[in-house]
């Protein structure tokens, strides 16, 4: 599939990243906190603006927008282009086979949902599986209890190593009685960082008969993620944390698994044609998109994906490897630190526990440092249990964020500790 | 980026927060355990940061507040306050322990104290380093908590959250 990332000649492809000129590409970055210097470490929750997205969406305001399908005058045509345009951005940033396959959600959570109602409550019956694993964001576990409530859906959940890994024996014994009908899984720890072995995922799922969804929302940010090389059936994921605006995500699904699946919300524009009696459905990807989509949201997502493929995965998974060992290694060297998590494969999301200091405290002095994390259960509870703790504060990194930063956090979390010491 | 200078700057402005009498009672409760015998009890649960807290009431023959004592797993702001609620309640009766609440919530939220000249000044003058958290709406929570679960306690609830 040809696209703008490349068209750009790999030669002049930069190896590492220019992360000084992609700073300037972000206007919020010179903001002051309390007059310091803004360093931002709360990407993983979610990620600041270019200026490519903020005018793509201040310009189809300006001079291009309407409503979209069915219109027949010019304003109309030409939005309809532009957010159909995200919709082939979207197909080839997952490598998607086929256009169609590209759903537009709200975020990762609705995508989710959507599995959950079409796939789980239309396909799948009473006395099936889901398979999750403990290291779940809620709204990766949530949707599975209500189907387990509502339709007698078994829950099962793989373990997690004390390392923060998948515990790959236990999920090969949960799949063994071949009951499972759906895996659904993180891709990468909002917590951990852990990056969970995909491939392998999806060839154990598939040999006894499951299909698997990742919840990608923290990887697209951070690795190329190929939906045809991994294999897997779904595929979740959300534009705030990549960048873009909020409000817009998108759910990648095998095409056939589209066509058996029924409609997840009903409205206008998921239709064909309605009668009291009956209605009939808009072939795919427009059956699961009811209502007016988020339009300007749409032409944003697609400035925010332009601006990442023109920058290259190699590039930023260099750069956020090279922050990601610098993180580590700083604030492993900071006594009373507990870093959570060491898997072997990991990405830019570092989450911490400071001796005699809570969480809360953590975060608000680092903050009146200027420096951003977030603390909390990071909508894992189940996970936090799992390594005894109520909380933790998490730093997080993005194409934006330097060494420089890195330290600053350090030398802040050092003074956090002397504070309680 | 130049590194920041070392404390005491580093968290200039923040000392009305993490005043040396937060810090001591965050770290050094005296009120804090579990009492054998005990008259009433309530939970507080603060889900969004994960701050839990238990208060356990005893009751002095003339119905006032004996002792407050209380179990807390959370931010140093939210076991200060716990701290604090229970020196301040200690022999008062329920309904003054209620008007504190209120007029210490308000204290939280808003960083004033218009029932400070009224009849229960001083506790809430023991009260008052806590009014700087109003400067961080994300934690007036963890300040109001353990009151919520004391009043929680006195209504004879078992449980109560300070969303």
């Amino acid at each position: 599939m040809v696209g703008a990332g490349d068209r750009m000649n790999v030669a002049t492809r930069p190896a590492l990243l220019d992360v000084a000129r992609i700073r300037e590409d972000f206007p919020i970055l010179t903001q002051k906190i309390r007059g310091k210097d803004l360093v931002f470490l709360d990407s993983a929750a979610s990620a600041q603006k270019p200026r490519a997205v903020i005018d793509a969406m201040r310009l189809a305001m300006e001079t291009q927008y309407a409503n979209v399908h069915r219109g027949l005058h010019w304003m109309s045509e030409r939005t309809t282009e532009a957010y159909e345009a995200a919709r082939d951005a979207v197909a080839l940033l997952l490598n998607a086979a086929d256009r169609h396959e590209i759903v537009f959600v709200r975020n990762s959570t609705e995508a989710i949902n959507l599995v959950a109602h079409s796939y789980g409550r239309g396909v799948m019956r009473r006395g099936d599986a889901v398979l999750i694993s403990g290291m779940e964001h809620h709204s990766n576990i949530v949707p599975w209890q209500l189907l387990r409530d509502s339709h007698g859906i078994e829950l099962r959940v793989c373990p997690v190593t004390d390392a923060g890994e998948l515990d790959m024996e236990r999920f090969e014994a949960l799949l063994a009685d071949g009951r499972v009908r759906l895996v659904a899984i993180t891709h990468m720890s909002n917590v951990l960082g852990t990056y969970t072995p995909a491939e392998r995922i999806v060839q154990l799922a598939h040999a006894r008969g499951a299909k698997v969804l990742f919840d990608g929302s923290q990887a697209v940010v951070h690795r190329r993620v190929d939906v045809q090389a991994l294999g897997c059936d779904f595929y979740a994921f959300t534009g705030h944390k990549l960048y873009g605006p909020t409000g817009i995500g998108a759910l990648w699904a095998r095409r056939e698994l589209l066509d058996e699946m029924p409609p997840f919300l009903g409205g206008g524009e998921m239709i064909s044609s309605v009668t009291y009696e009956q209605s009939t459905w808009a072939a795919v990807p427009h059956k699961f998109e009811a209502g007016t989509p988020a339009i300007i949201e749409g032409i944003g997502l697609k400035a925010a994906v332009d601006y990442v493929l023109a920058v290259g995965y190699e590039a930023i998974a260099a750069h956020e490897q090279s922050l990601t060992d610098h993180a580590l290694a700083r604030l492993s060297a900071i006594e009373g630190v507990r870093i959570l998590g060491r898997a072997q494969d990991r990405g830019g999301v570092v989450s911490f526990a400071l001796d005699r200091a809570h969480a809360h405290d953590v975060a608000t002095l680092l903050d009146r440092q200027g420096i951003a994390v977030r603390a909390g259960h990071h909508c894992a509870e189940p996970l936090m249990r799992r390594f005894g703790l109520e909380s933790t504060a998490r730093a997080s990194f993005a194409i934006y964020t330097t060494h420089e930063e890195i330290d600053a956090l350090a030398e802040g979390l050092e003074k956090v500790r002397e504070f309680f010491a | 980026m130049a590194a920041a200078p070392p404390a005491p700057d580093a968290f200039e402005g923040l000392r009305d927060l993490y005043q040396d009498v937060i810090l001591d009672h965050g770290r050094r409760p005296r009120h804090a355990g579990k009492p054998e015998t005990f008259d009433a009890s309530a939970k507080g649960d603060n889900p969004m940061c994960g701050d839990r807290v238990q208060v356990f009431v005893r009751f002095a023959p003339d119905g006032t507040i004996g002792e407050t004592r209380f179990d807390a797993r959370g931010c140093a702001i939210s076991v200060a306050s716990a701290d604090l609620m229970a020196e301040t309640v200690a022999g008062r009766t329920p309904a003054d322990a209620r008007a504190l609440f209120a007029a210490f919530r308000e204290m939280a939220r808003t960083g004033t104290c218009p029932a400070c000249d009224a009849a229960l000044a001083e506790p809430l003058e023991r009260l008052a380093p806590l009014s700087g958290v109003h400067e961080y709406p994300s934690r007036v929570k963890c300040a109001t908590l353990p009151w919520h679960a004391l009043v929680a306690a006195l209504d004879g609830a078992k449980e109560a959250t300070s969303e």
